[in-house]
């Protein structure tokens, strides 16, 4: 049963495609891909060369989305943006999944006093609101791209540990993993080969469905000055540095805001409807 | 009568429940010891002599140095430093700002009514509008009512608060001009509400509609459907008061959602408050405000899902049994 709907390939992808929205999602983000991947190619103007036109000049024809304060296109400056904004999303939710995942197994597994004290500590973990322990992060690790996407990432160690550490507990208990061990199977092997295959499913799961927020995420520390730093051409960064003079030209946030709003949400379409199709307990219902 | 067991209160139960917020109460330790403890170690892995953070670059001789060393505690061995610290933030005294050089715990009491205002602003609209959301996709599921339901709450929740923000400030203050771009009065309030609001309504929809989808399919819904009720009534008298407590579950989460979301609307409307502070604090580098924001909030959202806890011990007997 395990992992079944990876396998069956050409069911999963039409089941994936079934809903109007999936598809409109997965649209987007082919496109959001393709404009991270061909951005030297697709993009008419360098991203940080100034002076391309008048500073904070509206759309025409030459520049689709205006000029910024430093007379630099805005419509290359958002190509180049879509470089970060799933490479973020994905390094983040990548280093919470890893490592959430890794203890929250190590922690059921180990059971008795280590998973009572572990299980509490994630808990207590859990009572710092997201933003708050990654802004905690970020000043002390300094401010800075890399480091708010660390901090984001950390930020979701114990959302993904807690949620690891519950499926484990109800794997640990079942026959097949008796079973193992009765024939003699090492710790190493029964959780590699028996309890992380199980897993799989509900932590792809998880991690799609926080892939989006985590795009978010990064892109507003970078908004608050905490992450992206001028001149990256990153969407939150651009939107922050548009701020002071946004009423005299809108469109220095209208369009970078626009791409991060449609990149979040496509995320977000395309997760909802794989958790409905992995989920074992929605899959089973259908 | 839309719910009996509710009015079936005794005074035993009373009494359990007095025992209930008791027990509760005490498990609150434990877990703002960690988180403390968290907080005290990150601070100390910040990298620079702390005095020198203090002085931001202003020359000083060494025996001064010494003296705000001991005035800051940073000679002690680093067990005496933890015990004061938890001491410290217990009692809320987090020492004095590297900036204003005041009292950290003044300094967040001046700006913490602001951030209530806008808390409640938003918190209002979130409930409202993922509220309604939330219904009329539960109340029709599976049909476009739904899906036009579920995708708005969807987008709610992929809409970057920052951006939509500067959207509203460009349209009704910059064009309009219906509202100020700046200041603490009410009218003021709209806009930042709105946008705090507009972040909480998606998952507050979703999970609206899943608990009243849940709802309606039990048998109290088919007796009051039987007994001849409007359907307006079912949904409103005996499907709404049931389905409040999943999220009601969520109000909880929604703290810290809300507390996330004041960082960033306070940043967009350049309105005062704990949010901005924060931000603030971090790029000055003033980590006694940093470090007294983060335990404060921290410990806010720990007693405020305790309180939740206890009412849905109040809200619903079921959830005691």
């Amino acid at each position: 049963m395990s992992g079944a709907g990876l396998v069956r390939r050409p069911w999963f992808i039409s089941r994936l495609l079934g809903a109007p929205g999936a598809v409109a999602g997965a649209v987007v983000i082919a496109v959001i891909l393709g404009l991270a991947v061909l951005a030297p190619y697709l993009a008419p103007y360098d991203w940080n060369a100034n002076s391309q036109c008048r500073r904070l000049a509206p759309m025409t024809a030459e520049h689709w989305f205006g000029c910024d304060l430093f007379g630099r296109d805005i419509f290359s400056r958002v190509i180049y943006g879509a470089r970060f904004s799933l490479a973020m999303g994905i390094s983040t939710v990548a280093i919470s999944l890893t490592f959430g995942a890794l203890l929250g197994i190590v922690i059921a597994y180990g059971g008795g006093r280590i998973d009572r004290i572990g299980a509490r500590v994630i808990d207590a973990m859990l009572c710092f609101p997201p933003i708050i322990l990654a802004i905690l992060i970020v000043a002390v690790l300094g401010v800075g791209l890399m480091n708010a996407a660390l901090a984001v990432g950390i930020s979701g160690i114990p959302r993904f540990a807690r949620i690891t550490r519950a499926a484990t507990l109800s794997l640990a208990a079942r026959d097949f993993v008796e079973a193992a061990r009765a024939v003699g199977a090492g710790h190493t092997r029964i959780v590699l080969r028996h309890l992380l295959p199980n897993l799989a499913p509900i932590l792809i799961v998880i991690a799609t469905l926080d892939l989006g927020g985590a795009v978010l995420f990064t892109a507003t520390l970078s908004f608050l000055g905490l992450g992206a730093q001028p001149p990256t051409p990153e969407w939150g960064a651009m939107l922050n540095a548009g701020r002071e003079y946004v009423r005299y030209a809108p469109w220095t946030m209208i369009f970078p805001g626009l791409a991060l709003f449609l990149t979040v949400m496509a995320v977000n379409l395309v997760g909802d409807r794989l958790s409905l199709i992995l989920d074992p307990r929605q899959r089973d219902r259908s | 009568m839309p719910c009996p067991h509710v009015e079936q209160r005794t005074s035993g139960a009373i009494a359990v429940s007095v025992r209930n917020i008791l027990g509760r109460l005490i498990g609150v330790i434990p877990t703002l010891l960690i988180t403390w403890t968290f907080v005290f170690g990150a601070m100390r892995l910040v990298p620079g002599d702390p005095v020198l953070l203090m002085l931001q670059g202003t020359p000083i001789s060494d025996g001064a140095m010494e003296a705000a060393r001991a005035k800051l505690g940073t000679d002690r061995p680093i067990i005496v430093q933890y015990v004061s610290f938890l001491a410290n933030a217990a009692r809320g005294d987090f020492g004095d700002s590297f900036r204003s050089r005041q009292p950290v715990t003044r300094l967040i009491a001046a700006e913490f009514p602001f951030t209530l205002q806008l808390a409640l602003g938003g918190f209002v609209i979130g409930l409202v509008l993922g509220a309604t959301l939330g219904v009329v996709a539960g109340v029709w599921p599976n049909g476009w009512v739904d899906t036009l339901c579920m995708t708005a709450a969807l987008a709610g929740l992929s809409l970057p608060s920052f951006w939509i923000g500067m959207l509203l400030i460009q349209v009704f203050a910059t064009w309009l001009g219906w509202v100020p771009v700046l200041g603490t009065g009410f009218d003021a309030l709209i806009l930042p509400s709105i946008t705090l609001g507009l972040f909480l309504a998606g998952g507050l929809a979703r999970l609206t509609r899943n608990a009243i989808i849940e709802v309606m399919g039990q048998d109290y819904i088919r007796t009051a459907r039987a007994k001849g009720l409007t359907a307006w009534k079912v949904v409103a008298k005996h499907a709404m008061r049931n389905a409040v407590i999943p999220p009601l579950t969520l109000l909880g989460i929604q703290f810290a959602l809300l507390i996330g979301g004041a960082v960033v609307t306070e940043t967009v409307f350049a309105r005062p408050g704990i949010g901005r502070m924060l931000v603030q604090a971090v790029l000055e580098k003033d980590f006694p405000v940093v470090q007294g924001i983060v335990v404060l909030t921290t410990a806010a959202y720990v007693l405020i899902n305790v309180a939740i806890d206890i009412a849905y011990g109040i809200i619903d007997p079921r959830v005691q049994e």
